[in-house]
């Protein structure tokens, strides 16, 4: 096939995506469908930022949860109306911040304020090695998420109370829209040198090092551009959800994350995103019916009741982590070249 | 000719054991030299440090007459002095262009003439290009190590056990492509398990023995010295 043929065959493929997110919202607003591509796309982004981190430059952190919380607050304690902040901080009297920014600054400062953070973590957290460093980023997770929730900080955090009416997006292209801009930056590092240094390091830390790459600015970029990123997504989670509580943020979220990373393919952008899609269909939607008690009959079909999606859910997990150990896409990118491969092979074995 | 690298008083030691016992050496500029010595006598250890990978406490480590010891690996490399690790170390997971381009990362000019300098040395590399660097023969990815540390434009390469784990026929082009590029200028320091390869190949060499010189000559003169035939026979370790 010809470059230019793909091409338009790519920007064809996400015009059509766009297309879709539009439509949707129009035929069937308020439908799980539209839950589904919604927070399928945030955790996408997350996703993205994450394997950034632990496929791209082989740093195991699970702080993703701790940066999302940072990125979360900071877009809803900044976008809140002036108007009703007193009814939201009604514990504070009104809280101590008295303006209102701008939405997409509220996002990008919420990427600034997670990134400082991880910047500020990373000083003495990336010193330590693969489990060590899960180890120390998840107590920074852990760490700030009490603190969000600490009395002492309720003008700013509004204590263990809700965050509420901030701005929230309202259809489901503008949410396509931030994430596709943000993954494709992230992809466009992991293609540029500086992402060609964070794949060397991964592969092997001393020579990467021989070659004159500095380590621990490079890792020490990775980290920050992730929790940039992981910052946004939170602020994304936030406007999904409409409300923001710090207990929303625990570990289990960021195993979630990790485990999209995992079935998508360490190491692969597009295995992420397909595989954040996938997840969230499963989890919210397609094995609901599992949730319900279902009668045949008079026959109460057994073991069906609430909590039972969750079993299933983690058996397939089982299955995926122990037969498809290498993900959806292992290292792979989604590509025409490969589906046209896969198509040929298959034709070849037909003839057979 | 002046000496391209000037080692004095260099000591390393691992957690309270030193591995390296206050050696001096000095790289004449344009020789081939080398480091032989058994297993655990302290010669990567002098490589690693020179590198900057591995710190020194007491040492004076002089590159074209400027003070290098405790600068940043990645300054060294800009200097001009570049290692070929132990055991090739290839990046597995990235293609044999990757890592060429990782080889030249602290350069800012153009690469293309450099591409085609490693490609008319190693033509083998130019078929597999495409190609991850993981799936390569051990013989190929010495290549590659090699033409790697080459994209960096160094005075001084440094090799580590090139010959390690590789069939001696690929032993041979390895040191015909070592002698290859000290005839286009660049300083080799080389260390080696394998000293009758790296006597034949050397101006200088050194021999190193739990972490002290115990050595210094010609090349082809240590070839045929006695002692040094003994040394690489376990002698030095019988004597401690």
């Amino acid at each position: 096939m010809k470059k230019t043929t793909k091409n338009i065959i790519y920007i064809a493929l996400l015009l059509l995506i766009f297309a879709l997110s539009y439509v949707v919202d129009i035929i069937a607003p308020y439908s799980m469908l539209v839950t589904v591509l919604r927070k399928g796309a945030v955790y996408a982004l997350v996703a993205v930022s994450m394997n950034l981190l632990n496929g791209f430059t082989g740093l195991f952190s699970l702080g993703q949860a701790g940066f999302m919380l940072l990125g979360a607050y900071t877009y809803a304690i900044f976008t809140i109306p002036t108007a009703v902040r007193e009814s939201v901080y009604y514990y504070y009297e009104g809280g101590i911040i008295n303006f209102q920014m701008n939405m997409i600054l509220a996002m990008l400062l919420a990427g600034v304020v997670a990134a400082i953070f991880a910047y500020l973590i990373g000083l003495p957290v990336l010193k330590l090695k693969s489990d060590y460093l899960a180890i120390a980023t998840l107590g920074f997770a852990e760490i700030v998420r009490a603190l969000a929730q600490w009395d002492g900080f309720g003008k700013i955090t509004n204590g263990s109370n809700l965050l509420k009416k901030f701005p929230v997006l309202d259809n489901t292209t503008q949410y396509f829209l931030i994430v596709a801009i943000c993954i494709a930056v992230i992809a466009m590092l992991i293609h540029s040198t500086y992402g060609r240094a964070f794949k060397a390091i991964r592969d092997d830390e001393i020579a990467a090092q021989a070659m004159g790459i500095n380590l621990a600015r490079h890792e020490q970029l990775s980290f920050v551009i992730s929790a940039f990123f992981a910052g946004i997504g939170g602020a994304l989670l936030a406007i999904f959800q409409t409300t923001v509580q710090a207990n929303a943020f625990k570990s289990a979220m960021t195993y979630e994350i990790l485990l999209i990373v995992v079935i998508g393919g360490i190491g692969s952008i597009t295995g992420s995103i397909l595989g954040s899609f996938l997840f969230i269909a499963c989890s919210e939607w397609w094995l609901r019916f599992l949730d319900e008690p279902m009668f045949i009959g008079t026959f109460q079909v057994p073991l069906l009741r609430t909590g039972f999606r969750m079993v299933v859910f983690s058996v397939i997990i089982m299955i995926v982590v122990l037969f498809f150990r290498r993900g959806i896409m292992g290292d792979k990118e989604f590509s025409l070249d490969r589906i046209a491969k896969l198509f040929r092979k298959k034709a070849k074995g037909d003839k057979k | 000719m002046s000496n391209i690298l000037e080692i004095r008083d260099l000591t390393v030691s691992y957690g309270g054991i030193e591995a390296v016992k206050g050696i001096s050496l000095d790289v004449p500029e344009g020789e081939i030299v080398t480091l032989i010595g058994a297993n655990g006598a302290g010669k990567s250890t002098t490589l690693k440090t020179i590198a900057g990978l591995v710190k020194s406490k007491t040492a004076s480590i002089k590159f074209m007459g400027n003070e290098i010891s405790g600068m940043t690996p990645d300054k060294i490399v800009t200097s001009g002095i570049t290692l070929v690790p132990e055991g090739r170390r290839v990046f597995p997971n990235l293609t044999v262009k990757e890592n060429l381009r990782i080889g030249a990362y602290l350069r800012k000019d153009s690469l293309e003439a450099d591409f085609e300098y490693v490609y008319g040395l190693f033509p083998r590399l130019k078929e597999r290009e495409w190609q991850l660097a993981g799936t390569l023969s051990g013989g190929e990815q010495q290549m590659l190590a090699v033409a790697r540390a080459l994209m960096s434009k160094p005075k001084l390469i440094m090799m580590d056990e090139p010959s390690l784990g590789l069939a001696p026929l690929v032993v041979k082009s390895i040191f015909d492509i070592i002698k290859t590029i000290n005839e286009q200028g660049i300083t080799v320091l080389l260390i080696e398990q394998n000293a009758n390869m790296a006597l034949q190949a050397a101006n200088t060499a050194y021999v190193l023995e739990t972490g002290r010189i115990t050595m210094t000559g010609a090349g082809s003169e240590l070839l045929r010295d006695e002692r040094i035939k003994e040394a690489y026979l376990g002698k030095s370790k019988k004597e401690k």
